[in-house]
């Protein structure tokens, strides 16, 4: 087995025992992006000078014996997350040339662990999209078929991943950008509830939507990665102030006696036969091991797409009122005068999607339309989340796919920004809500494509996903199915 | 129509973007589109309920009133596109 095979939580054991080095690691997964980027495109930034002046930083600590559980482990970071000194670009052109001069929260953890960060990775534009195809740097492509997308827009993170070209990664989730992509490429990914992670040094897409979290082969590395990041940011003034539990603490425990509740409303809607059979089959498993499973009622997740598509983008229009060309980021050469330069420079510098949502959300709260769009929105944004309040009266978790179907062709979908949006069906409801929701690997299809299910808890209990995921891959054996590339 | 050729210049103003008449035509097409799905909103009865603008109950975070290190002028000025001596530089707003 190569080194990159390995999920962190091994390769922890590994590096203890000094039966292989930090350098040698970040070597053989540097050596695995030599291979496969061609192939995959997951980055947007390597920095393998830095990563091997991490590793070997990373190898002294090991050798003192202060190590944490994560040191020397390589990591990639989604390219909306600052780096200090290195180009971060949130996918787009209008970053193109942008070094932050400070590091992002969850960035100073990684470094404090003694993390070895190789770059970062790729990402629809502004994390506008479900399928990183939207990122100026060109799509990235799935790693299990490389005529098909890897979900977005974390789909480098995700990707990344599933290639081997990165132990573990962070990624962002606003409407299911960390879900999506790990269920397209394999992988186990959480969205942690709103205000677990700490969002400074995040580029803002939709301020009370977006979320940062992990992206692993398991549950096992998405608790190391978790126990790492989640924690109150005197920085960020959306983060709880509250302390969390070790997801660790909820490997290998009994899920019997415990309720999943099924929402008809998600089910209704599946067409995909192959993604039943997937669903209905980690079900059983489920059942084996002593869960319950219970039908419910989310009567307004219907309404969740649109109220979505109004709430994200008039939330973008305003976050991205800073792209105007003065304090950083590209300016237009040639402009008549002051506003006439912010017009060309965002004109230039945005791409279509970002530049579609832009025009969606000042539209939804230009004076005359704010109360039918954007107020009737978060309107039902409330309904939304007092559905899953009362689903969560008469259950653990709420349970169900993370996608309508695998991963769609590259182009598919690029004409069409409502098809595309629908990707997110199941997946936009729980940013709504602000709540935890995990996707794991639930089998392939019959053209080898993963397929995700997607876990769902009440507010801050990330340790219930954890454990739920953890029991379902202690018993199964998708999540160790890797792509060949 | 649900969004006409002159609201589409209208709202590209106020999002201040230039853009061209092929675009123009794009975006009003596909704003329609995606306007019209979004008539499934009508649908739901939203009387007496209150609109939600986050997700989780918001506070106003104090700290005490000392002063901390700021960014230098020179890194702030770093990825400025035109900067002059300790100054973002635009163009000319008063004539």
């Amino acid at each position: 087995m190569n080194l990159y095979e390995y999920t962190a939580a091994q390769l922890r054991d590994m590096l203890k025992k000094h039966k292989v080095s930090s350098k040698e690691l970040t070597q053989a997964v540097l050596k695995r992006i030599g291979n496969v980027e061609n192939k995959v495109h997951a980055y947007v930034t390597i920095d393998a000078d830095r990563a091997l002046a991490m590793a070997e930083a990373a190898d002294k600590r090991i050798k003192s014996g202060n190590a944490g559980p994560l040191t020397g482990i390589p990591i990639a970071v989604k390219d909306n997350m600052c780096v200090k000194g290195q180009r971060t670009t949130c996918g787009s052109k209008i970053l193109n040339n942008f070094i932050p001069p400070y590091d992002a929260t969850v960035v100073g953890l990684l470094k404090e662990a003694g993390m070895v960060i190789l770059g970062s990775a790729n990402m629809d534009e502004f994390a506008m999209g479900s399928s990183t195809e939207t990122s100026y740097w060109g799509p990235t492509k799935n790693p299990w078929d490389l005529e098909r997308i890897p979900g977005g827009s974390s789909g480098g993170s995700a990707a990344a991943v599933a290639a081997g070209e990165a132990i573990l990664a962070l990624g962002s989730d606003t409407g299911g950008s960390i879900r999506l992509p790990a269920a397209f490429c394999g992988v186990t990914g959480m969205k942690p509830t709103y205000g677990a992670v700490s969002r400074y040094g995040l580029v803002a897409y939709a301020s009370s939507l977006d979320q940062i979290g992990p992206l692993c082969s398991d549950a096992v590395d998405a608790a190391l990665l978790l126990d790492l990041i989640l924690g109150h940011d005197p920085k960020d003034s959306t983060s709880a102030p509250r302390s969390y539990e070790p997801c660790v603490n909820y490997l290998n425990k009994s899920v019997n006696g415990l309720t999943l509740g099924i929402p008809k409303e998600f089910f209704n809607k599946l067409d995909n036969p192959e993604t039943s059979t997937a669903i209905e089959d980690a079900k059983s498993e489920y059942e084996k091991l002593g869960v319950k499973f219970v039908e419910l009622s989310l009567p307004h997740v219907d309404y969740g797409i649109a109220a979505y598509y109004v709430i994200a983008p008039s939330e973008a229009s305003s976050n991205l009122a800073r792209y105007d060309g003065v304090k950083y980021g590209l300016r237009a050469r040639d402009f008549g005068g002051m506003i006439d330069m912010y017009c060309q420079t965002r004109a230039e510098g945005f791409g279509d999607e970002v530049k579609r949502r832009i025009m969606l959300g000042t539209y939804a709260l230009s004076s005359g339309y704010y109360d039918a769009y954007y107020l009737k929105a978060a309107k039902i944004r409330t309904l939304i989340t007092q559905d899953f309040h009362n689903a969560f009266n008469n259950c653990d978790a709420i349970f169900c796919p993370t996608a309508p179907s695998p991963a769609f062709k590259i182009g598919e979908k690029m004409n069409d920004p409502i098809q595309m949006y629908l990707t997110d069906v199941f997946t936009i409801p729980v940013n709504m809500a602000g709540l935890p929701g995990i996707s794991i690997q639930a089998g392939l299809s019959s053209d080898g494509l993963p397929i995700g299910m997607q876990l769902i808890a009440p507010h801050f209990e990330e340790t219930r996903l954890i454990l739920l995921a953890s029991a379902f891959q202690q018993v199964t054996d998708h999540h160790t199915k890797k792509a060949s590339l | 129509m649900k969004i006409t050729h002159a609201e589409v210049d209208y709202v590209a103003i106020l999002g201040r973007l230039a853009l061209d008449e092929e675009e123009k035509a794009r975006y009003q097409s596909q704003l329609d589109d995606i306007l019209k799905y979004m008539d499934l909103l009508a649908e739901v009865s939203t009387e007496d309920v209150e609109p939600m603008a986050g997700p989780i109950e918001l506070y106003t975070p104090l700290r005490e009133d000392v002063s901390e290190q700021s960014l230098p002028i020179e890194v702030a000025l770093s990825n400025a596109p035109d900067p002059y001596e300790s100054h973002f530089r635009v163009p000319k707003v008063i004539e």
